[in-house]
């Protein structure tokens, strides 16, 4: 016992030069954990937050109540958009590094919470992102070159060169806006839920935050108003491990798992290996399927590992330790599903190679078309008074001054 | 029309909304089954149902962040911040989300919240129920700004806020709710039944956004204001006995700049008044625009007639408050000959 009072300041698994240490990170063995029915109540299915539900064990076999039994088509589907979205990711990277875009961040390691929480959800359900879900956009079928026309700010920038790289939207893919702002997201995705009950709808919403930004009021606010209205909506805290240089310790999760948010607020709280395919998407099934049959929103932990920098803006070896990664418990999401196919018979390292070749080419021929359209350097370029426009639905008196004043500057 | 004081007629304005429009809600703190603390929402739970006038938790940043996102599924929501002093936990969601929602998607997404929230003081609230945080808002782009200073208005600009499709930050001077005050707490209050802007259509009407409202034509000086200050200017300016043309802005985004402009130009001399505190206040962006637009028709510097820039405080309200005093001063000044 300790004489004084004291100030306890978390620390990392390991800083740089240090022999990384995971024993912080609960685990439980892959079919461990039962499974409830989706309509039990938050307060009898408190264990889930503390608990991690893992189907994919180390021998690559998929085991126990949460086991999805996907058909081996649909876990070829997860499969490719998971590598589609790293090769992107990939691309992206050494094009930013190449001068050719301002900035972009990866989703390095994270892949299987988007991918396999998109494929678990209807197509007319509601995604708000943050911005490392770019697997969701992949999985609802947004094309590259949209995607990277926004990355670029073209002339074919569905944001008209208004948002920062990475900041997709898509109205007709039921995407929201990506604000840049962290955690705004989360309570907007419960008053759309809550619109969606409302008017009668079958519809839920989904929304993605970091750990570090579950500190921000937002995130508060969206656990509350979800409980009191029990809004159908699905609170996802990817638990990557790190915001920025912040290890998920000044977030507040040595104290608690950050599932068990949800049973504070009389939301149930599940935690899964964000890492593993199987076990994300039947969480995800599970969830929605609360959610639709009136049972009430529900808050997931994504246990996994932000394998890359945060942003093209970033060096984690000023913070951690490099060889990080390969100390995480919970391994590779793309690695770990294709050695499951490939237990499963439906999948072989030469199908492999060849898929990765295949979307390697796919990723190459829509940036050459997507440069087509400008890049920060060169090509056509937006035309500036879009600048003005979207501020209100109709340009007020002010702003059409101003835009004149801009046409007169430049001449 | 009907006699009614401004409660009444924003609570008929919301009342024709939700009768007209199925995607229109009310959300706010203690505004449904209890109708509000002012008693602007009475009565239209129990009309509408709970699904349609919902009360929330003690949190305005979720009120917000819910509303914005009910908004963007196709619902029309109203959200009532209680008082314009508890706006600020819900500011990141009003300035960077509300505000800019259609810009960043480029007009794919979009918003259309009406924010209510009672303002100004003059009813003993000391600094937490007092304040005038328009300039605030007024100084985001994506918003629009408005304050009635009468049922009338209050009604008519109520239902084109909600209907816009943009959102709109809608300020009720809440010493205007009960009848017109000139500035002087020691008369006996006046109630809205005797003024002509009280009798109000009980149907369906608008009041543009961008339009001011020449409440008095005057020769001699022009007095730029809105909210509480309209009737405190107007009965400065009757004791001094000058012949003021007395603007009511009504919104202050968008602006009404040709009225302030064909006004001043007529009368060559400008008083711009508001409750808000001054430095950086909305006032410094109309006296620009006047310098701007009519510099070589001023007679006479601008004046400003402002709240103090201390927070509002209980025991010395009617020392902070703007009243036709310091209305009075700031008239003289601009009428004095060069």
């Amino acid at each position: 016992m300790n004489k004084h009072s004291r100030l306890h300041l978390p620390r990392p698994p390991a800083r740089p030069g240090e022999t990384p240490d995971f024993s912080y990170v609960q685990l439980s063995p892959a079919g461990a954990v039962a499974r409830p029915d989706v309509n039990a109540r938050a307060r009898d299915i408190e264990t889930l937050a503390v608990e991690l539900v893992r189907v994919l064990d180390d021998a690559h076999d998929a085991v126990g109540p949460w086991h999805p039994h996907l058909d081996p088509e649909e876990l070829q589907v997860g499969l490719r958009h998971m590598l589609l979205t790293r090769i992107y990711d990939d691309r992206m990277q050494r094009t930013q590094r190449a001068g050719k875009i301002s900035f972009y961040m990866r989703s390095l390691g994270e892949e299987a919470v988007s991918v396999a929480q998109c494929m678990a959800l209807r197509p007319g359900d509601m995604l708000f992102p943050s911005y490392r879900n770019q697997g969701l956009q992949i999985a609802r079928g947004i094309a590259l070159v949209d995607l990277m026309c926004q990355v670029l700010s073209n002339t074919r920038d569905m944001c008209k060169g208004r948002q920062l790289p990475v900041l997709y939207h898509s109205k007709a893919g039921n995407i929201f806006s990506i604000s840049g702002n962290l955690a705004t997201q989360f309570p907007q995705a419960v008053g759309w839920a809550m619109a969606a009950a409302i008017k009668g709808e079958d519809h839920l919403a989904a929304s993605w935050i970091g750990e570090g930004a579950s500190a921000e009021a937002d995130f508060h606010h969206a656990l509350l108003f979800a409980s009191v209205y029990q809004a159908p909506v699905i609170l996802n805290v990817v638990n990557n491990q790190w915001a920025i240089s912040t290890f998920q310790g000044y977030a507040g999760g040595e104290q608690r798992s950050f599932a068990a948010r949800g049973p504070g607020y009389g939301i149930a709280g599940i935690r899964v290996d964000g890492n593993d395919f199987l076990a994300v998407y039947a969480v995800t099934q599970w969830a929605a399927q609360r959610a639709r049959t009136g049972a009430g929103p529900t808050l997931i932990e994504l246990v996994t590992y932000r394998a890359a920098a945060h942003s093209t803006s970033d060096d984690p070896a000023r913070y951690r330790a490099k060889d990080d990664q390969e100390h995480w418990p919970l391994g590779d999401p793309i690695e770990r599903l294709k050695q499951h196919l490939i237990k499963l018979g439906e999948w072989s390292e030469e199908r492999h190679h060849a898929l990765t070749a295949e979307l390697a080419a796919l990723v190459g021929a829509s940036w050459q078309e997507a440069v087509t359209y400008g890049t920060l350097s060169e090509g056509p370029k937006l035309d500036a008074d879009l600048m003005f426009e979207d501020v209100f639905k109709e340009m007020p008196h002010h702003l059409q001054r101003q835009r004149a004043l801009m046409r007169a500057e430049r001449g | 029309m009907a006699s009614m004081n401004m409660i009444q007629a924003l609570n008929s304005a919301m009342d024709i909304m939700l009768g007209r429009d199925p995607s229109v809600v009310l959300m706010g703190e203690d505004i449904g089954y209890f109708g509000g603390v002012f008693r602007t929402t009475e009565g239209l739970q129990r009309k509408y149902g709970a699904h349609r006038v919902l009360d929330t938790p003690i949190a305005e940043g979720g009120i917000v962040g819910a509303a914005i996102g009910m908004g963007v599924n196709g619902l029309r929501p109203v959200a009532e911040i209680q008082f314009a002093d508890y706006i600020y936990p819900a500011f990141d969601q009003i300035v960077s989300e509300l505000a800019r929602l259609r810009y960043r998607s480029a007009g794919e997404f979009f918003a259309p919240v009406t924010i209510r929230t009672p303002c100004g003081g003059g009813i003993r609230g000391g600094q937490t129920h007092s304040q005038s945080p328009e300039g605030i808002f007024t100084h985001v782009s994506g918003l629009k700004v408005v304050m009635p200073s009468n049922p009338y208005d209050a009604k008519g600009l109520l239902i084109t806020s909600i209907e816009d499709d943009d959102p709109v930050v809608f300020f009720e001077p809440k010493r205007l709710y009960n009848g017109p005050f000139d500035g002087d707490p020691s008369k006996p209050a006046v109630p809205w039944s005797a003024h002509p802007k009280g009798q109000v259509d009980e149907g369906h009407y608008t009041v543009p956004l961008g339009l001011a409202d020449v409440v008095r034509r005057g020769s001699q000086l022009t007095i730029i204001t809105y909210g509480t200050m309209v009737f405190v200017a107007t009965a400065a300016a009757a004791m001094l006995g000058v012949d003021a043309e007395i603007i009511d802005l009504r919104s202050l985004v968008p602006l009404d700049v040709d009225t302030i402009c064909r006004s001043v130009r007529k009368t060559g001399r400008c008083v711009v008044a508001h409750e808000a505190t001054r430095f950086s206040g909305f006032g410094a962006e109309i006296v620009s625009v006047v310098q701007e637009e009519c510099f070589w028709d001023l007679e006479a510097p601008i004046q400003r007639v402002t709240g103090w820039d201390t927070p509002y405080p209980h025991a010395f309200e009617w020392e902070y408050f703007p009243g036709q005093a310091r209305v009075a001063m700031a008239v003289k000044a601009v009428m004095e000959p060069v």
